[in-house]
């Protein structure tokens, strides 16, 4: 069992606490001139993604967690599972959809995603920061309607709504920034 | 910046200059170092024996003390090992001195003058003089000197601190006064913290009026802790108790223990002359004088850098 001393703190470190795997966001030491060194350690745990402020005495050790990020193709769902593909080796793995819950309305079967795997069980899913993806629904641009920014909703084929400006058309695949949810081209 | 210390520097010791305390060089690497548990020295092996590199110049000062140097004042670069991090550096510059006839109350003035006096309008606050016991009261909301260790744990969580592991007293006094209390100092203004206590005396005297505290003080600016005071110990016997006290509480936490100075208690034997010393740490100084927020951004070369 790897364990990791406050002294390796640093962000993205994966440790192990209650149970719960978590990344180190933030760590500071804190010590005062004569007295006990302490690390004051912000963590975002991965399953829940809640971030908790948490404090160690300075030299204390904790377990480190078996998080590994890795490059996976997405397949398909079957309505209970996302099922995804490690390229190489073809191991396929399976995401409930806890895990999949931020990236869902961004798979397209085919997309490469990368999949963190905790204890080689799928832990959470992000998608590409960009994807191409067709528009199924959108209603015709009106020129000179100017009260609503000269955007319009559309709806894509995984069933993401974004902004997109007037001149796209239902029908067109447009590129589109999963971080923000923002359009960026059409493609 | 390589300027702004240069002038710092300069300006530390005509302040020193002016007030006729002597300038004086002591050894960085010991025979004997420093036995606070809370302190790891770095050491250095050689095929004879191993030195310590010294984490203060403290011990060597006050044998110049007892040897009747007089006032003295040191600008020294010191060693603790494992202490990284915005405000630490394990390699830094310690300005310290120590007046004779001075009690802790006298030697805080001359801090405060010496600070203020670099600080310039940066400082647009008067300074606050705080008791250790006060600042606990209005910050943090317990009596530092009569709540037990139960009290304090739960009054650390109640103010939203999550500690992993167990702490004994002076742990939760510690954490409160660097995480509650320090960060509620008023920003642009010096606070001196003073009666310290008495489980946290380090070299002090034990208050004679009041022996539940001891006469040792720390400077804040802000929140960051600048410097760390005491009306000094001189009873040899008293500091010989301390010294082995402390190397019994490092082999029960697994600690190597430390070689005492035996120069230093037979120095203290011989008399050392009623005075108060104070270490003030010149990088954080300088980072406050030229508000950066890492302490990478006032040296030269840092840590991962050196």
């Amino acid at each position: 069992m790897a364990m990791y001393s406050t002294n390796e703190f640093k962000s993205g470190l994966k440790i192990l606490l209650d149970g719960d795997p978590y990344a180190i966001v933030e760590n500071e030491f804190v010590k005062p001139g004569k007295g006990q060194a302490f690390n004051r350690v912000k963590m975002r745990n991965l399953k829940t993604g809640r971030v908790l402020d948490k404090t160690f005495k300075s030299g204390d050790s904790v377990e480190a967690a078996d998080v590994m990020d890795t490059d996976m193709q997405y397949l398909y769902a079957d309505g209970e599972f996302w099922h995804f593909m490690m390229p190489e080796s073809f191991e396929q793995y399976a995401a409930n959809e806890a895990a999949v819950i931020d990236a869902m309305k961004w798979l397209k079967e085919q997309d490469m995603c990368t999949v963190t795997l905790w204890n080689n069980v799928p832990l959470s899913v992000s998608p590409p920061n960009f994807v191409e993806l067709k528009i199924t629904q959108c209603d015709p641009g009106i020129r000179g309607d100017t009260a609503t920014g000269g955007t319009k909703p559309a709806t894509l084929e995984t069933g993401a709504v974004v902004k997109v400006p007037l001149f796209v058309n239902e029908g067109d695949v447009i590129r589109v920034d999963t971080r923000t949810g923002d359009y960026v081209s059409r493609a | 910046m390589l300027r702004r210390r240069a002038d710092l520097l300069r300006s530390i010791r005509h302040f020193f200059h002016a007030r006729g305390v002597l300038e004086v060089e002591t050894p960085c690497l010991s025979r004997a170092g420093a036995t606070d548990p809370a302190i790891e020295s770095l050491t250095v092996t050689l095929p004879e024996a191993t030195l310590w590199l010294h984490t203060s110049p403290e011990f060597p000062m006050k044998r110049l003390l007892a040897a009747g140097s007089g006032d003295i004042y040191q600008i020294a670069r010191v060693f603790r090992a494992g202490e990284a991090g915005r405000f630490h550096n394990p390699e830094f510059t310690l300005l310290e001195w120590y007046r004779v006839g001075f009690d802790h109350h006298r030697l805080m003035a001359e801090v405060d003058d010496l600070v203020r006096g670099l600080a310039g309008d940066r400082l647009s606050r008067p300074t606050i003089w705080l008791s250790y016991r006060q600042a606990m009261l209005d910050h943090a909301g317990i009596d530092p000197l009569h709540a037990d260790v139960g009290e304090l744990a739960d009054r650390a969580r109640a103010l939203g601190l999550d500690v992993r592991g167990e702490l004994d007293r002076d742990g939760w006094l510690d954490l409160i006064m660097s995480m509650v209390v320090a960060p509620a100092l008023p920003a642009d203004g010096l606070t001196f913290i003073h009666d310290y206590p008495a489980s946290q005396a380090a070299l002090a005297r034990i208050c004679p009026e009041n022996p539940a505290v001891a006469e040792r003080f720390e400077l804040y600016w802000g929140g960051v802790e600048l410097a760390n005071g005491f009306h000094e110990l001189g009873d040899a016997v008293e500091q010989g108790a301390r010294f082995e006290a402390d190397n019994r509480r490092r082999r029960a936490a697994g600690q190597a223990a430390v070689a005492v100075d035996h120069h230093l208690l037979a120095a203290l034997a011989e008399g050392l002359p009623d005075c108060a010393g104070v270490a003030l740490g010149v990088d954080r100084l300088l980072m406050c004088l030229s508000g950066c927020d890492h302490i990478r951004q006032v040296l030269a070369f840092d840590w991962e850098r050196a």
